[in-house]
């Protein structure tokens, strides 16, 4: 079973090689295509000599074909080089190294927001199927898809930090006048429980909760959905009237026969979701001035900074990766028909 | 089971629906609205959506601003209204760019599988494997800030969908009995799939337009909200609400409420019709 | 008798539907004594099944006992309650349904499944149940059955599966088990296993059965008494060997007729049709006629590596007809789509009047001037039928393809002729598949396929998923055309019986080669190969002549 296992997850990695280099690829086709000449920038602008732009262009390899260009970034990327940041001077690498916690930190918590919420109620409502929660939770759904992340988060704003005061400034991740913890993990919920600093705690977590809350909402209704249906669909099925016909008791039949199956699918959404919030992020961290990877691309973007916008493509296109792997893998001991295939 | 005869029983049949699902209904009125007011926006706005009046800035909803001005003193309704025209059009243009050539291409290779097939399905994935957001900034930036970019962008990150969509909605269907029959009755490739597949696909392609169309409205949105695409002046309800969230916390909330409120409202629509559609088409779907 | 077990009593089950309300038994009466075997017999849409749950209390949502009375070992438990009926469930009767994969949960082992339900009757520990499991998987022949308890359902066959639903059923010794079609859809020689194995350990346990099923042969092999069934009601009710020996009542009467049995014939399947016309081909032809079909060496791999159809080589006689017959995963089907050139043959050469039609790429025959010659009627009619034609639509397509008639007056000619044909209403043409009833899709799937004049018509198990009474009427149909037409028939089937009274020889197939091969009366008469004699006996029959001696 270990070794089924195992097997799968290796065949699942290599399956994915071809992802990920045609990622690579792609995003260095769409960079070459941006406006701009990188050479230009890192001579100082147009007012550089000509002669100094031709020199660096030909150290950066810019006066090469395009696809010894792409041989090069190939070989820097496999070697963990992402190139420089033109914004901050430094290199992508560490820049994302530095942001990616507090990106992973608030869609971590959104997400386990989202399941929380989303598949009791989606349980609830597929037990009582049109009684007055399926009806509230199916209402909850179709709104829940409809809000623009963007403006969840701006309202959620409204009302939690202008009309009720409860929630503090809704920028960055902590108060910029409170003291950090010493970073252990880079996440701070995790970094302030470790060395035992509540108060810390808390502020990190009510600076969290907001942006927390708005991308749970978004994604709340994808997940209540498939699980409700899902639900339906097997407790519909023959092997649930098979237990009701051999006088199980009523929750083992739903616990034990009916939910663990339901789950199958919703695991498989949840990776979905997964990568959707990562999409998500870069509307929801400039909401809320949030300092992770996705509004530092954006950033980057908009200063016509191409290697962090790469950067971050390649970063996310790989925890997608990593995503999909886990769920493959929760599937397979979840599942025991998904070994044999 | 109807006992009456093809189209007037599914006719019929989408009359029940609309008289036993109100919702459906609703959609279905909203989203003729919509359409009607993105038509009709130059003859219902009272106020030129772009003419400034900062002497009139930021007030709240009144009598003369249903919705209120914004910083620029422009009325909030006659910017919605016309707003409504671009992302509808934006919408409509991405998603049907994506479905004419991501239903083609999926439907042929469903049906014909083998090699062009695996490959088509592999560039999807990778397609797939970005996050697609993402992917839309990346292609709105490098193609510059223009309104047919962000349809460009949309209709991109839509394909993939539409692609496997159809890809399996055929590939489930290519063994099906009546495909086969279609072959012994002397049909060749091209013909099965235009003349039998698509046809049975299409109502659930239907279904996914709808739904898809809501999604790239939000899309569409999320971009400009970002600054990409479409620029200052031009009346679209997610560069509104960019606008008016430096305001938020100072509570001026009607810059951002109200095309928060559009933009839901056009979403919710589609929403609403693509499961009322499913339903006339497949009550057995029913969720 | 002794007491009743199970008393019905002018029971009344209603559903609610969309429609409106739908009565589904409209005043049944049954009972089942104890120790005793029950059949219910009936055909699709008889209420059989929705009886069955009634008595459990598993109606779903939409349907309700409106009237009547189920009283089981003197107790009424028409309206128990949930608590009640949880108690009587498993433990005092019990149930076996159709389609056994799908009746066990996918992701449990089954000795789990079975130890879920006897901890839910009885105080026992975990070991305890699992021991107990295990033994009740050995009780139903269950080889290495301490290692198997860890299996999962999708890693047993079907027949497998059903021994686990048996042995859950048995666990907690109930007094009755209800089998609701615990055979269909399994292959003839597993379902005699695992008829046989219920029926004895329900005798040598004393429990009850009520045996719920189609199958007129299977519920006279195994039953004591037979309730027959039509539209919610109960027709007769008789012990097996007066019912199908000497039946009351004319629907009984019809049903027994139009059930294949070894000494049946097609004209006396339906008694009240008008007579088949003689036959004009001569059982020999002249010696040096051309073949009609010379298939060599055909062989199938699949791409994961199976081997379909290993080295499968027959002929066929113009106006002649052939039966394939085997169990699933014999090949039949392969070779019935390779012949109809659907799919392309790995090896081997198909030869058809003289041209090889084998060497033509399945994907180019569309184009093939011997496509309109060579056609095929397939399982499942309804699902044959493109959901978005028309029955006209469908006949017309290979008329407009193949005949290449365009005009619209000719065109709809011979789409009438083609109805005429097999006894289509014309008014029936503007339907849509799911308008027509299954006969009628049959009839559509039959005249679309002869549209077009073939001189060699493939028939894949044309009748397998139709009533035994519309089976009759279609095997009558094709007989006639047969005869009239001079057509040849490659004829797909399991069953045995009815590919003897079509086909003058037959091929047995298992496992995608040729076990036997010879004139039909002879192969059922004696056969030649040990498997086909395992054939001929696990098909379960009544004979009304025996009986009635």
């Amino acid at each position: 079973m270990l070794a089924a296992a195992g097997r799968r997850v290796g065949g699942r990695l290599l399956a994915a090689i071809p992802a990920v280099f045609g990622v690579v690829v792609l995003t260095f086709l769409v960079m070459r295509v941006l406006p701009g000449d990188p050479a230009v920038y890192f001579a100082g602008g147009p007012s550089a000599g000509q002669a100094e732009i031709d020199a660096l262009r030909a150290e950066m390899g810019l006066d090469r074909p395009v696809p010894v260009q792409l041989m090069y970034y190939l070989r820097d990327v496999a070697t963990g080089d992402l190139g420089r940041s033109l914004t901050t001077g430094q290199p992508v690498m560490t820049d994302i190294r530095q942001r990616l916690p507090a990106s992973l930190e608030l869609t971590f918590t959104a997400l386990l927001l989202a399941l929380v919420a989303a598949i009791p109620l989606g349980i609830l409502a597929a037990l009582r199927p049109g009684s007055a929660v399926d009806h509230v939770v199916r209402f909850l759904c179709t709104m829940g898809v409809c809000m623009p992340t963007f403006v969840t988060g701006l309202l959620l704003i409204y009302v939690f930090y202008y009309l009720l005061g409860w929630s503090p400034d809704p920028t960055g991740r902590i108060d910029i006048f409170a003291s950090t913890p010493p970073e252990i993990t880079g996440f701070l919920l995790l970094d302030f429980a470790l060395t035992g600093d509540w108060d810390g705690w808390r502020a990190a977590f009510t600076q969290l909760i907001l942006p927390a809350a708005t991308m749970a909402l978004f994604v709340l209704a994808p997940l209540a959905r498939m699980t409700r249906a899902s639900m339906l669909a097997v407790l519909g099925g023959d092997f649930i009237r098979t237990a009701r016909a051999m006088g199980l008791p009523g929750w083992r039949i739903i616990v034990v026969y009916a939910l663990r199956n339901a789950l199958l699918p919703v695991l498989t959404i949840a990776g979905i979701v997964f990568s959707t919030m990562l999409g998500a992020n870069v509307l929801v961290e400039k909401v809320f001035s949030w300092p992770g990877v996705a509004s530092y691309a954006l950033d980057a973007l908009q200063a016509s900074d191409y290697a962090p916008v790469q950067g971050f493509v390649l970063l996310m296109a790989s925890i997608f990766v990593v995503v999909n792997l886990v769920i493959d893998l929760l599937y397979g001991l979840a599942d025991p028909r998904a070994v044999a295939e | 089971m109807s006992a009456a005869l093809g189209r007037p029983s599914l006719l019929r049949h989408a009359g029940w629906v609309l008289r036993g699902n109100l919702v459906t209904a609703f959609a279905l009125g909203g989203t003729a609205l919509l359409v009607l007011v993105a038509l009709l926006a130059p003859w219902l706005a009272a106020y030129d959506p772009i003419a400034t009046n900062v002497a009139n800035a930021m007030r709240p909803p009144s009598a003369a601003h249903w919705f209120g001005t914004d910083q620029l003193g422009r009325d909030i309704l006659s910017r919605l209204l016309y707003g409504a025209r671009l992302d509808l059009a934006i919408a409509a243009a991405a998603v049907s760019l994506s479905f004419v050539l991501g239903a083609m291409i999926g439907a042929f290779c469903g049906y014909h599988g083998g090699r062009l097939d695996r490959a088509v399905g592999r560039f999807v994935d990778v397609l797939m494997a970005f996050p697609l957001f993402v992917l839309a900034m990346a292609m709105v930036a490098a193609l510059g800030n223009q309104v047919q970019n962000i349809v460009y962008a949309t209709a991109v990150i839509n394909l993939p969908f539409y692609i496997r969509f159809a890809r399996t909605e055929v590939a489930v269907r290519r063994q099906a009995g009546w495909v086969e029959a279609a072959r012994a009755s002397g049909n060749g490739g091209a013909r099965i799939v235009l003349g039998f597949l698509l046809p049975n696909i299409l109502p659930n392609v239907a279904v996914q337009i709808s739904l898809n169309l809501g999604w790239a409205i939000l899309n569409a949105a999320g971009l400009s909200f970002l600054g990409l695409g479409v620029t200052a002046p031009t009346p679209e309800w997610g560069i509104m609400v960019a606008e008016g969230a430096r305001f938020i916390s100072a509570g001026h909330w009607w810059l951002v409420a109200f095309p928060g409120l559009a933009l839901m409202l056009a979403v919710l629509c589609f929403n609403l019709l693509g499961d009322g559609l499913r339903d006339i088409l497949d009550p057995r779907m029913r969720t | 008798m002794t007491a009743k077990l199970l008393e019905v009593e002018d029971l009344r089950v209603a559903f609610d539907t969309r429609r409106g309300t739908v009565e589904a038994l409209r005043g049944i009466s049954f009972a089942v004594p104890a120790g005793g075997v029950l059949g219910i017999v009936g055909e699709s849409g008889s209420g059989k099944s929705v009886a069955s749950l009634a008595v459990m209390g598993l109606l779903d949502r939409a349907g309700s006992v409106t009237g009547g009375r189920i009283r089981f070992d003197g107790q009424d438990i028409t309206h128990a309650g949930g608590a009640e009926l949880r108690r009587l469930r498993g433990a005092a009767l019990s149930m076996i349904f159709q389609n056994p994969r799908a009746a066990l949960n996918p992701i449990r082992g089954i000795g789990r499944q079975i130890a879920d339900v006897l901890r839910a009757h009885r105080p026992l520990t975990r070991a305890q149940a699992r021991d107990k499991a295990v033994a009740l998987l050995e009780a139903v022949r269950i080889r290495d059955a301490a290692r198997r308890a860890d299996a999962f359902p999708h890693e047993l066959s079907g027949g497998m599966c059903q021994r686990v639903m048996i042995a859950m059923a048995m666990a907690c010794e109930p007094r009755l088990i209800i089998a609701d079609e615990p055979t269909t859809g399994l292959d003839v020689t597993t379902q005699k296993a695992v008829m046989d194995l219920l029926a004895g350990l329900t005798r040598e346990r004393g429990m009850a059965m009520v045996l719920i099923t189609h199958d007129l042969g299977l519920a006279a092999q195994y039953c004591d008494e037979v309730t027959v069934m039509e539209q919610g009601r109960v027709v007769e009710s008789a012990p097996p060997g007066r019912l199908f020996g000497a039946p009351r009542e004319a629907y009984t009467r019809r049903l027994v007729a139009a059930c294949p049995t070894p000494s049946s014939t097609i004209a006396g399947l339906t008694p009240d049709a008008p007579p088949l016309p003689a036959a004009p081909v001569p059982a020999t032809l002249p010696p040096g006629t051309p073949l009609l079909l010379e298939v060599q060496g055909l062989k199938k791999r699949f791409p994961d590596g199976t081997l379909a159809v290993d080295d499968v080589s027959f002929t066929m006689r113009p106006g002649e007809s052939l039966g394939l017959v085997g169990e699933s995963g014999s090949g039949k089907s392969t070779i019935s789509r390779m012949v109809t050139r659907l799919i392309d043959a790995s090896e081997g050469e198909i030869i058809f009047e003289g041209e090889s039609i084998g060497a033509i790429p399945a994907r180019d025959f569309h184009r093939a001037p011997q496509r309109s010659q060579v056609q095929i009627v397939f399982q499942d009619a309804g699902e044959s039928l493109n959901p978005r034609f028309s029955a006209f639509d469908s006949i017309a397509d290979p008329l407009r393809r193949l005949a290449g008639l365009r005009d619209s007056a000719s065109l709809r000619r011979a789409v009438e002729d083609a109805a005429d044909g097999v006894g289509l209403p014309r008014a029936l043409l503007d339907r849509y598949p799911h308008q027509l009833s299954g006969g009628q899709r049959a009839r559509v799937g039959i005249a679309r396929a002869i549209s077009v004049q073939p001189r060699l018509l493939v028939l894949d198990e044309p009748t397998a998923a139709l009533d035994v009474s519309v089976q009759a009427v279609v095997l009558q149909l094709l007989e006639k055309l047969r005869r009239e037409k001079g057509l040849a028939y490659l004829f797909v089937s399991h069953d045995l019986n009815v590919v003897r009274m079509l086909c003058d020889r037959l091929i047995v197939l298992r496992q995608g080669r040729i076990v036997e091969e010879g004139d039909s009366a002879r192969v059922f008469r004696s056969p030649a190969a040990e498997y086909t004699a395992q054939l001929i006996a696990a098909i379960p029959h009544f004979r009304p002549e025996v009986v009635e001696a």
